[in-house]
């Protein structure tokens, strides 16, 4: 991890994605912007797993699609493989997209129930101008085999799967076309978790025989843990952590990331509530009225009056580690 | 005399291809003040055994095909529904896994609190209303009296599950079934959650059934576990003995398989295939198709729930004998 780092396969500028919804009353209607996404900067290596992590509404799924396109920006810039994919027109989108899909977290909703797995694993490449010959066929005999699903699979319709087995079609159609980068939005947690492990090992297998990266998007800690090399922890649209995964959950600095981590239940009862020193309480608060200042001063056990008025930058403390917290600014003018 | 006695339940539901038992042979104690936990996969029959045991579910197409539930000695299976409606809210209550579909949306939480009060106590609106007050605050829900008006859609998913429980508890219960309560919640809440009703055991006694796919809320909550598969218990055990000497090949499957925070593992140890349908049970052990220690004999009779230890039953033929290898290893 020393030297140059080579040029990142992604690399997200000032991504933000503003939502106009409606809000106030019925006589005083108006539109307001819902901060989804606000200002995340991020890069992603070739062949890294980056985890995203952070409570429901924080901006994972937006961002995720964002970065495929799925979703215009409202502001900021996608820098992938070196091309800036921020503006591009449909026409030359269409073939960046190919580098670029998703898993989805519900492999029932994902799946079009009306289609074989054929045609569900083979719809992309007739999207992009294969036809529907031999060589398509072949192509699916192919992703079958590599998800672990028999080829008598191909005829048959997504009921008649389990929903580890959805997942595993749904994964085989994100990677017909060859992508390099996979989103994968929450890709194992509608699943029971006898089946869970079964998913993850499969995405880590792919990732070693196929070189691809990807943006691991989930609720569940100890799975993103497990799966990632490095961890991005959001609040409220913004990127609060980012850090070696080790580093991060063995010396997590932003307190909203201490919360979360000692929220993780231990698998040990003989330890139980050892997480309750470092509780943080209430909810998270709107997107549509975010907090002054740094987004997480409502819940901060740290609060400081500089928390409440100046939105803390995105900083590096260690090597690789960025926290944006003011405690930080104040170790480095202790240190100092 | 146990508060909760639940013996060889069975509840069977009519369906096209005939009829089904979603549960089958459930038997269990729950003591006053004990939490136990109920820990099983999708499908494996925890809510059923929870909504009959509260007698919720429409007798057709679900019945009880055998088996009883005493509650403070009286039977409950079987009994008339007006007298079941008062035990239901005072003696029992129940935390349904939705919480949206559950409170009413055209009420306000306050009078829903206030509403289940009235239907099992005498009190004046001024005493409805004070408990409402009090319970919004139990539960943690900020400025408690002020919040009194406020309708299901105004608060967070957090916020609705916490109301719920405040409903549960207002007529302080002896036994609360809490089915699935932090699945939809967010790791801080479902910490904050879990914390409250732990509290609300010690501050009342009030005893738990919690019902989880979630061995972490499991090994954070409960005093006593049951593991269900595919309808029927499989282990049953105190929950450090449980998580420590594992015996049923299943349980021991659940615990490697979840990665945890602590240990850094290159791969995780998955069990292969999935849960069966309950009209497509293989015969035998229900587990034996995913087990890697099936034997010939694990498929030809549904393995009895042996105790081997007081208060440690596993449903495994080869239980004694896993436990021995893996205890020399
Ligand atoms: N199409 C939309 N229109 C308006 N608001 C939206 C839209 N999509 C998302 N939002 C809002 O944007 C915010 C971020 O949503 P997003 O789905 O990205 O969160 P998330 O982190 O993926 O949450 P979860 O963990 O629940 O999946 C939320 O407040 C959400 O309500
Ligand atoms: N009304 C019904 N009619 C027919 N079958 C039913 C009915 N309700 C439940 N079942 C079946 O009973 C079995 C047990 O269901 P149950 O809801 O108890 O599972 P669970 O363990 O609570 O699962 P989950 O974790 O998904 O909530 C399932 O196979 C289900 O399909
Ligand atoms: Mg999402
Ligand atoms: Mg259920």
């Amino acid at each position: 991890m020393s030297g140059a780092q080579p040029a990142p396969l992604l690399k997200l500028e000032g991504l933000t994605k503003h939502f106009a919804v409606q809000s106030g009353g019925f006589f005083r209607r108006h539109v307001t912007a819902l901060r989804a996404v606000d200002g995340v900067d991020l890069e992603i290596q070739a062949g890294e797993t980056l985890g995203l992590v952070g409570e429901s509404g924080c901006g994972k799924s937006t961002l995720g699609r964002m970065i495929i396109r799925l979703i215009e920006p409202t502001a900021g810039s996608i820098v992938f493989d070196g091309v800036d994919i921020t503006r591009l027109d449909m026409q030359a989108l269409r073939e960046h997209r190919r580098g670029m899909q998703i898993v989805f977290q519900d492999p029932f909703g994902a799946l079009n129930p009306r289609m074989t797995v054929e045609d569900i694993i083979m719809e992309p490449l007739l999207i992009h101008g294969a036809r529907h010959d031999d060589a398509a066929r072949k192509r699916v005999d192919e992703m079958l085999g590599l998800v672990g699903l028999p080829l008598r699979a191909r005829s048959r319709f997504p009921h008649e799967f389990s929903g580890g087995q959805r997942q595993r079609v749904g994964i085989a159609r994100a990677l017909v076309l060859n992508p390099r980068f996979l989103v994968c939005d929450e890709p194992v947690s509608a699943l029971d978790v006898s089946v869970q492990a079964q998913i993850v090992n499969l995405l880590q297998d792919l990732q070693r025989d196929l070189g691809l990266t990807y943006l691991f998007i989930a609720h569940d800690l100890s799975v993103v843990k497990h799966i990632s090399d490095r961890v991005a922890v959001m609040y409220l649209g913004r990127v609060v952590e980012i850090a070696d995964k080790r580093a991060i959950y063995a010396a997590p600095r932003h307190p909203y990331t201490q919360a979360l981590i000692a929220a993780v239940p231990v698998l040990k009862p003989r330890e139980r509530g050892r997480g309750r020193r470092v509780r943080i309480t209430g909810d998270i608060p709107s997107a549509l009225n975010p907090p002054s200042g740094c987004r997480f001063h409502t819940r901060c056990p740290y609060v400081m009056p500089v928390c409440r008025t100046d939105e803390p930058k995105l900083a590096p403390t260690d090597a690789g580690h960025l926290v944006a917290c003011h405690l930080m600014d104040n170790q480095e003018s202790n240190k100092g | 005399m146990s508060l909760l006695e639940v013996r060889g339940l069975t509840t069977a539901f009519r369906t096209e291809r005939g009829e089904i038992n979603a549960v089958e042979d459930i038997t269990f104690d729950i003591d006053e003040g004990e939490i136990l936990g109920i820990v099983g996969e999708s499908g494996s029959g925890k809510s059923v055994t929870a909504l009959t045991i509260m007698g919720l579910l429409p007798q057709p197409p679900a019945r009880v095909a055998a088996g009883s539930v005493r509650f403070r000695g009286e039977t409950l299976t079987g009994m008339s529904e007006p007298r079941l409606e008062r035990i239901r809210g005072s003696g029992i209550s129940m935390v349904f896994q939705e919480p949206m579909t559950s409170l009413n949306p055209v009420f306000t939480i306050g009078e829903q609190i206030m509403e289940t009060v009235r239907a099992h106590e005498k009190a004046t609106p001024r005493e409805l209303r004070d408990r409402a007050v009090e319970m919004l605050d139990k539960v943690g829900i900020p400025s408690a009296a002020k919040r009194l008006g406020d309708y299901p859609h105004q608060l967070s998913g957090g916020q609705r599950q916490r109301v719920m429980l405040a409903i549960a508890l207002a007529c302080r219960p002896k036994l609360l079934i809490a089915d699935e309560p932090t699945t939809a919640l967010d790791v801080t809440i479902q910490a904050q959650v879990l914390d409250l009703l732990m509290d609300l055991r010690d501050e009342f006694g009030m005893a738990v059934m919690i019902i989880t796919h979630n061995m972490g809320v499991i090994a954070e909550t409960a005093d006593r576990v049951l593991v269900m598969y595919a309808g029927r218990i499989v282990e049953q055990a105190p929950v450090v003995r449980l998580f420590e000497r594992p015996e049923h090949p299943y349980t021991r499957g659940l615990l490697e398989c979840v990665p945890t925070l602590e240990q850094d593992t290159e791969r995780l140890a998955a069990i292969p295939g999935s849960l069966p349908e309950p009209g497509r049970r293989p015969p035998g052990c229900r587990f034996a198709p995913r087990c890697r220690w099936r034997i010939d004999a694990c498929r030809t009779g549904l393995p009895p729930l042996v105790e081997q230890e007081p208060g440690h039953a596993s449903a495994c033929i080869r239980a004694a004998e896993i436990a021995a290898q893996i205890g020399a290893a």
